[in-house]
């Protein structure tokens, strides 16, 4: 579905303060995977976001989705961003910012407005159309964000820190909230966080990335009973265990 | 928290702001009829304010005087219409391709300090002192506000909201046009609004230069050069000028708020 080849990203190359965000990583994500990618904070997480997304041209090394290699914005793709606010548009209506994106299908506008309304339904909003994102709270205006991403049907969801500006419970809600909407729609999940507990919790397979430059340190499977459940599922051994490992890989003195 | 209410002081609410106008009118009205009746200032030059509004009145029942205001207001909608035409696309042109606003920094430089007042005798000598010469002046000076503020509302347009929409895989101008305009619609409505007031200036000064023809300001102009000069004349056209620039003002600004409530919002007023 997704495959890294030896990606390397250089901000401002050849300045003496040139930044190198990402070097050698190697990923490759199976179709209908939920994986979460973790790593120490400014370690180039939204650097690799932005390269997949097709957002800005990685300096070397290749991406492929679907096999083709990403040159602008691959088809079906879909991205959430953490910042809500500022990637919902306030000039329009929830519906439509939920419906904007389906300009680019083959939908006339009936089509657009009604699957706009299915997305806003599967997020819990369906009353929600008329307003404006300024008239709903933050754990909203993600879920209209989540929709908007959703109703567009995309084969590949990159979520960049989705659930970071908003509070604890709203968090988990918006985890379990993805892990509901991923059972009905057949697509692979990419989601960055830099939260442990999130992508254990969240994720079917934890990648660990090191401090800038970043590369892969570690590539572990999560193997929890399903359905996963914020109370049993956090208390579960397992869980404690691979939340004790991966914090080791964050903090860069591993076991394994 | 409570604390924090109370030493939040409370804006007026709108009858009381206009209450409040309305009020500070009538004591500068009061001035001006008290000192033409006390004979502090010769009533020859400034007669008092009851007269003048009284004047007014009458004029509005003046076909000749309604000709006059009728050719104005032409020269004003046109001269903003076609302002806003060109300025809008412009300003959108050189606030997205730097390269092209390099290129027409240094002539726009060049030409926004020139008073359009100045270019009056120019232009009346190119092209005649009709309609033409009002327009054309009028979308001169009414251009510099809204091309700045078109580009200046570009400039704050959030990255993260062009990248969202580039992330579905919308091309450049799908994002000038769905995007960055709607994102800077309130600057240039702002601009607009500013370009209204400088476009009433400027058709009532170019007719009075001009001196002939049809106008508010051509009105004003033969009030002033009639032996003796009719003075409540010429401060009746500029009550009625001077009442238009308000009016659109506050229309202008009530569109705003209703139209960008979602701007206000962000900006954290009450929307």
């Amino acid at each position: 579905m997704l495959e890294i080849d030896n990606l390397s990203h250089v901000y401002g190359g050849g300045s003496p303060n040139a930044h190198h965000a990402i070097d050698g990583l190697n990923l490759s994500v199976a179709a209908g995977e939920l994986l979460c990618i973790v790593g120490p904070s400014g370690c180039g997480k939204s650097t690799l976001l932005r390269s997949i997304a097709g957002l800005i041209t990685p300096t070397g090394g290749e991406i492929r989705v679907e096999g083709t290699v990403v040159r602008q914005t691959p088809d079906n793709l879909a991205v959430v961003f953490q910042d809500y606010s500022r990637s919902l548009f306030p000039w329009m209506s929830v519906a439509d910012n939920v419906a904007l994106p389906l300009r680019r299908k083959n939908m006339d506008k009936r089509q657009r407005r009604e699957a706009a309304h299915e997305a806003l339904e599967s997020v819990g909003l369906q009353d929600a159309g008329r307003k404006y994102p300024f008239q709903l709270s933050g754990g909203m205006q993600q879920r209209v964000a989540i929709a908007r991403a959703l109703a567009y049907r995309p084969t590949l969801m990159l979520m960049d820190e989705p659930f970071g500006s908003v509070d604890a419970q709203t968090r988990e809600d918006l985890e379990d909230l993805v892990l509901k909407v991923r059972g009905h729609h057949q697509m692979t999940i990419v989601l960055i966080t830099h939260d442990i507990d999130e992508s254990v919790y969240v994720g079917d397979r934890v990648v660990v990335l090191s401090k800038a430059p970043a590369h892969v340190v570690g590539d572990l499977k999560v193997e929890l009973p399903a359905p996963r459940d914020q109370i049993s599922t956090r208390e579960h051994p397992d869980f404690v265990h691979l939340r004790a490992e991966v914090g080791r890989l964050v903090r860069g003195h591993a076991t394994v | 928290m409570s604390a924090q209410t109370l030493s939040r002081a409370r804006p007026a609410s709108t009858t009381t702001r206009w209450s409040r106008r309305a009020a500070g009118a009538l004591a500068f009205a009061a001035l001006i009829e008290l000192a033409g009746r006390t004979g502090l200032i010769d009533a020859e030059f400034l007669p008092p304010a009851t007269e003048i509004v009284g004047r007014a009145v009458t004029l509005l029942a003046d076909p000749a005087f309604l000709g006059h205001a009728l050719t104005s207001l032409l020269a004003w909608a046109m001269g903003l219409g076609i302002a806003a035409a060109i300025a809008v696309p412009l300003g959108l042109l050189l606030g997205s391709v730097p390269i092209i606003d390099a290129a027409m920094r240094s002539v726009v430089e060049f030409l926004r300090p020139i008073p359009s007042v100045a270019l009056i005798p120019l232009v009346a000598l190119v092209i005649g002192t009709g309609l033409q010469l009002r327009v054309t002046l009028v979308v001169y000076a009414s251009l510099w506000p809204i091309l700045y503020n078109t580009m200046y509302g570009l400039r704050g347009v959030d990255p993260l909201a062009k990248e969202s929409l580039r992330s579905y895989g919308f091309g450049p101008l799908a994002v000038l046009l769905r995007v960055s305009l709607p994102s800077s619609a309130p600057f240039i409505t702002t601009g607009i609004r500013l370009a209204a007031g400088v476009a009433l200036i400027l058709t009532v000064s170019t007719e009075i230069v001009a001196g002939r023809g049809e106008g508010i300001g051509v009105f004003i102009f033969f009030a002033g050069i009639a032996v003796p000069a009719r003075m409540a004349d010429i401060l009746a056209g500029v009550f009625w000028v001077g009442l238009f620039g308000v009016v659109v003002n506050a229309l202008l600004v009530a569109a705003e708020r209703r139209a960008f409530r979602w701007h206000h919002a962000q900006l954290g007023e009450r929307p």
